[in-house]
Parts: C-alpha cells; sequence; structure tokens
C-alpha cells in the first residue's frame, strides 16, 4: 500500500479540528461502530427520558386545542396560584441572595476551624426530603407544634398560610446562592480586597466595588436556579399550605389539584407555564455558562 | 476583640473588615431556618419514648414504604450510573451535530417542577399513553407500579450523574491514555483499566447523590406512582398521611429515620468528594 498516510489523514480531518491531532487512525478513539452506537445509545436515552416528557406537556395541554388552553390560563383560581407563587419567590429569592452573599463572605474570605462542617450545614436542605422540610415547619408552628399554640392565639397563622409557604420555599433553596459563591469567592483569595483597603477604601465600599462585580455572573447563576426551584417546589409547600383554593395555593400545587379533578388539560395548561419557566432557566443558564463560564466556578462547571 | 467571647469561629489574622457581623448573621440564619427547626423532628422522636417510637418505625406499613422508597432509589442511582457514565462519555469524547443542545437540556430535571415531571411521565407511561400503550400489549405495566417510581427517579437523578463524571473526564490526562495504547493495551483495555478507575469517585459521588435525592423525592413520584399502601407508597407520601390524619407522632418517626439515613448518607457523600478531590490532584 504505497499511499502517502499525510495524503489520507488531511482529507480526514473533519473540519474545526486542529491539524496536529490528525495522526493515522488514533488509538485514542473507539472504533467507528462503537463510537456512533454510544452516540445513539445516549441520544436515544435523553430523547426517552428528556425530551418526550417535556414534548407530552405540552401536547396534552393542547389536546382540546387553544381554547381550553388559554380559558385555564385565565380562570381566577389559576391567576392567584401565579400571583402566590411570584409572591413567594420575590421573598424567598432575595432573602437567599443576602443570605448567600452574607455566608460567603465569611466563610471564603477568611480562614478558620471547622469551615467544611459550616459548609455542609449549608447544604443540608439539599439532603433532606421536600416533605420534611415542610414537616419542620408543621412541628415548630402548627396547632400541636412548639410555637403554633402561642402564636395562633395572638392571632398569628404560620403554616396552613403563606408564611409557613415562603419559610418552606427559603428552606429547601437556602443553598443555591451560597454554593455557588462560596468556592468562586474562596479561588479568587483576598488580594483585590486587601489592595482596596490598603488604598483607603471602606469596608462596604470595598465589597461594592471589588468582591461583587468580580462575582456577578456566579451569583446571577445562583439566583437563576434558586427562583427556578422557589417556583417550582412541591412538595415542602404542599406540607404547610393547607391547600386553600385561590388562598393559599402555588401553581405546582393548583396543577396538582386539577389533575386530581381530572381537569386534565387544565392540569397540563398550568404545568406549561411552569414547563416554560423551566426552558427560560435553561436557556439563560446555558447562555451565563457559555459567555462567562471562566467566571462562573472555580473548577468545572456544575 | 468582642466576638471572641462568644463561641463564634475565630478566624486566622486577616486585614478585611466584617468578619465577626457576617459570621454572627449567617450563623444565626442558619440556626432561625435550618437547624432549629430540624432539631424539631428528633426532639419530638425523642419525647415519644424509645419504645413507642420503636412501635411507630416498625410499623408494617412504614417498613414497607422505607423498603420501596430505598429499594427504588437504590435502582434508579445504579441505572443513572451506568447512563450518566455513557452520557458523560459521548459529551465529552465525542462530537456530533446537536451535542450543545443535549448537553444543555442534561440539567432539565433541575430546573422543570418536579410536579410536572411527574404528570409528564404518568402521561407518557398510562396504559393509554404514548409509550403506555406500546408497553401494554407486553404486559408490561409503568405507572401506577414500583417500576414508574424508578422511571421518575431516573429522571430525577441523571444530571446529578454527568455532572460529577463530566468535568473529571473532561480534565483527564490523555498521556496516559497514549501511554497505556503504546504499551499495546487494545482500546477496551485502556478504557476499562486505566479511564474508568479514575471515573470512580466522581461516578460513586454521583451515584450517592442521586441515590440520596430519589429516597426524598416526593413530587415526580406521587403522580406515577399510584400509591398503593404496602405496594407503591413511599415514605415521603406516608409522612404525608400522617400529618392529614393528624397522628404526627407517626409522620415524625418516619421523617427521623430518614433523616437519621440521609445524614450517614451526606457523610458518606463527603468522605466521597474528598477522595474525588485527592484523585484529581494526584491526577493533575
Amino acid at each position: 500500500m504505497a499511499i502517502d498516510p499525510l495524503a489520507i489523514d488531511t482529507a480526514r480531518i473533519p473540519a474545526g479540528n486542529t491539524p496536529q491531532r490528525a495522526r493515522f487512525r488514533t488509538p485514542l478513539s473507539e472504533v467507528p461502530w462503537v463510537k456512533f452506537g454510544l452516540i445513539a445509545i445516549a441520544v436515544a436515552f435523553l430523547a426517552l427520558m428528556l425530551v418526550l416528557p417535556l414534548a407530552a406537556v405540552f401536547a396534552e395541554a393542547f389536546r382540546r386545542g387553544v381554547e381550553p388552553f388559554l380559558a385555564a390560563l385565565v380562570e381566577p383560581d389559576a391567576l392567584s396560584a401565579v400571583r402566590l407563587t411570584l409572591f413567594v419567590a420575590a421573598i424567598s429569592v432575595p432573602a437567599n441572595l443576602l443570605f448567600g452573599l452574607v455566608a460567603s463572605w465569611a466563610i471564603a474570605k477568611f480562614q478558620f476551624k471547622g469551615k467544611s462542617f459550616l459548609i455542609t450545614l449549608i447544604d443540608l436542605p439539599f439532603s433532606v426530603s421536600p416533605v420534611i422540610s415542610g414537616l419542620v415547619y408543621i412541628l415548630l408552628f402548627g396547632s400541636y407544634g412548639f410555637l403554633g399554640p402561642w402564636l395562633i392565639a395572638n392571632g398569628y397563622q404560620i403554616v396552613f398560610a403563606v408564611p409557613g409557604i415562603v419559610l418552606a420555599t427559603i428552606f429547601v433553596t437556602f443553598p443555591f446562592v451560597a454554593r455557588q459563591l462560596i468556592p468562586l469567592m474562596e479561588q479568587q483569595g483576598t488580594t483585590e480586597e486587601e489592595a482596596a483597603l490598603s488604598l483607603g477604601a471602606g469596608g462596604l465600599q470595598t465589597f461594592w466595588s471589588v468582591t461583587l462585580p468580580n462575582v456577578k455572573w456566579a451569583l446571577l447563576y445562583g439566583v437563576l436556579l434558586c427562583n427556578a426551584r422557589a417556583m417550582g417546589e412541591f412538595g415542602a409547600v404542599s406540607v404547610v399550605s393547607g391547600h386553600i383554593r385561590g388562598k393559599t395555593n402555588t401553581m405546582p400545587l393548583h396543577v396538582e389539584i386539577l389533575y386530581n379533578e381530572y381537569n386534565f388539560v387544565a392540569a397540563f395548561a398550568v404545568a406549561t407555564l411552569l414547563a416554560l419557566l423551566a426552558l427560560v432557566t435553561l436557556v439563560l443558564k446555558s447562555a451565563l455558562e457559555w459567555r462567562y463560564g471562566g467566571e462562573l466556578a472555580a473548577h468545572g462547571r456544575h | 476583640m468582642t466576638f471572641g467571647q462568644i463561641a463564634l469561629p475565630r478566624p486566622a489574622p486577616s486585614v478585611l473588615p466584617g468578619f465577626g457581623l457576617t459570621m454572627g448573621l449567617t450563623l444565626t440564619w442558619l440556626s432561625l431556618i435550618i437547624l432549629i427547626p430540624l432539631a424539631g423532628v428528633f426532639i419530638t422522636s425523642a419525647g415519644l419514648g424509645w419504645a413507642e417510637f420503636w412501635r411507630l418505625a416498625s410499623d408494617a406499613r412504614t417498613v414497607a414504604a422505607l423498603k420501596l422508597s430505598f429499594g427504588t432509589a437504590l435502582i434508579a442511582a445504579g441505572l443513572n450510573a451506568v447512563f450518566g457514565l455513557l452520557v458523560a462519555w459521548v459529551l465529552v469524547r465525542y462530537s456530533f451535530p446537536g451535542k450543545r443542545l443535549l448537553d444543555a437540556a442534561i440539567d432539565l430535571p433541575f430546573a422543570l417542577p418536579t410536579a410536572v415531571a411527574g404528570l409528564a411521565f404518568t402521561a407518557l407511561y398510562a396504559p393509554n399513553g404514548w409509550l403506555g400503550s406500546f408497553l401494554a400489549p407486553l404486559g408490561l405495566k409503568v405507572a401506577f407500579t414500583p417500576l414508574g417510581i424508578v422511571v421518575a427517579l431516573v429522571f430525577i437523578g441523571l444530571p446529578f450523574v454527568v455532572r460529577t463524571v463530566q468535568p473529571v473526564l473532561a480534565d483527564f490526562d490523555k498521556e496516559l491514555e497514549e501511554a497505556s495504547a503504546t504499551l499495546g493495551a487494545t482500546r477496551f483495555q485502556t478504557v476499562r483499566r486505566i479511564v474508568l478507575p479514575a471515573l470512580m469517585p466522581p461516578l460513586l459521588t454521583g451515584f450517592a447523590l442521586a441515590f440520596a435525592r430519589g429516597v426524598g423525592e416526593y413530587g415526580s413520584v406521587i403522580f406515577i406512582a399510584g400509591n398503593i399502601p404496602y405496594v407503591s407508597e413511599i415514605a415521603p407520601l406516608l409522612i404525608v398521611i400522617r400529618l392529614e390524619e393528624f397522628n404526627y407522632a407517626g409522620a415524625t418517626a418516619v421523617a427521623a429515620i430518614m433523616l437519621v439515613i440521609s445524614f450517614a448518607l451526606l457523610f458518606v457523600i463527603n468522605l466521597l468528594q474528598a477522595w474525588n478531590r485527592r484523585r484529581i490532584g494526584l491526577a493533575g
């Protein structure tokens, strides 16, 4: 076989590959049938697990056409569920944003004993079942709880009311912002802040004009994920909500009620709003990763 | 330094201001929102007394629900370990059209509200659904059986495995594979003996994370499970049912068992991640 190997190779290089990678068939790659087999399995699996369910939500919502779909969205109970979901997110997301900034300043910019234990405590809500996240507030504020009888006697209704929903949502979304900021701020170190302080800036000024700009994209990223979870949380909110239509029903709970009443088109119609929220979140998240990947996380992406 | 008197962590010397204030706020907020409420579960359980707690915990329905939750979560995490590894491999090592889109879609289970996922899978796998109508003639029932729970948990856990394996595989030093190939190993031997062992720590971490998440999962499961006591009733649902019966003791007992096992899992995950970091440190 008197063929110049280089000639074959250049013909084989797919557009965009760097030429120095080109060899005879590199021993670092699988034979083509294995490669395409693996790609086919992965694509089929993801289509089955991710794409199909999403398609099903939209298909079921429009099963009887556009009109019943729209009717389900403008119905008063649906509108009040949307309003409550937005209200809960509007409190719990900023609360976690503030906590995330405060906690990551204390944890990432200083060295002290027990740091990793403290981070584990902040992460706790990730490993607690959402149902238990709701239960803990019932044990605390319910009518048989530790503080409940006194609070209820004084006219403060926490659980089975909006405050309980807000608390449960803050609980489940607690780690999102802090988790995103701590590793990044640790990696960035304290030299820039020290420089600002030595030039006469105050503490708050240093934070505002040095630390915050350095983490702004990671902060936005954390807020985005926090918001998606806050608006979509089901288990924890379901336990503390009391399910009063028009009053303590969030969108995910409204979906469940409609579904249990066999009002499938309406259930899926409201579900499409939540699915759209997820899609918008994914698009923004990917946009942030593609544009500001290096500024988002300390190592790798997560 | 006034905060030195309270039991606040003491930092190494630093010129940056605000440690006392921010650490104080962090610990206060953490205690109020997370720690004190969680402690309530254990205080309530302790108040039951050991005999009563044991009676509630060993109740046949509770045991069945716990077995189901842990069993299905284990199977789903195992499936995710296999398919998640495969997906991570394909996304890191190969290029094909639509790859970026697929990569972005991996996080869908993080972004999609669990109730919506549950609804979607029920619609797909119900006997008259898109997939269920194909499976029904084969005698395979997915919706309203434990199999349906596994499907929902595979969805929920998938990103955990893919997103822990992906960065490690991307950083994997190709020279090791080259060395293996020059020493005469076949491609299969190289992957099995060189690449896979390096992926074990992230793979196990992802498996444990998916498992931990699956055990507590509620929203996506209750729609597809059918919720038949002793058959397809998961532990978180049993907590909800006990609460609706105003049986707070019963609910708390199940919650305490789940919490203890979750914390044990969390401890294992932390050990795994420490191992993970050491392995990456060595390779890099």
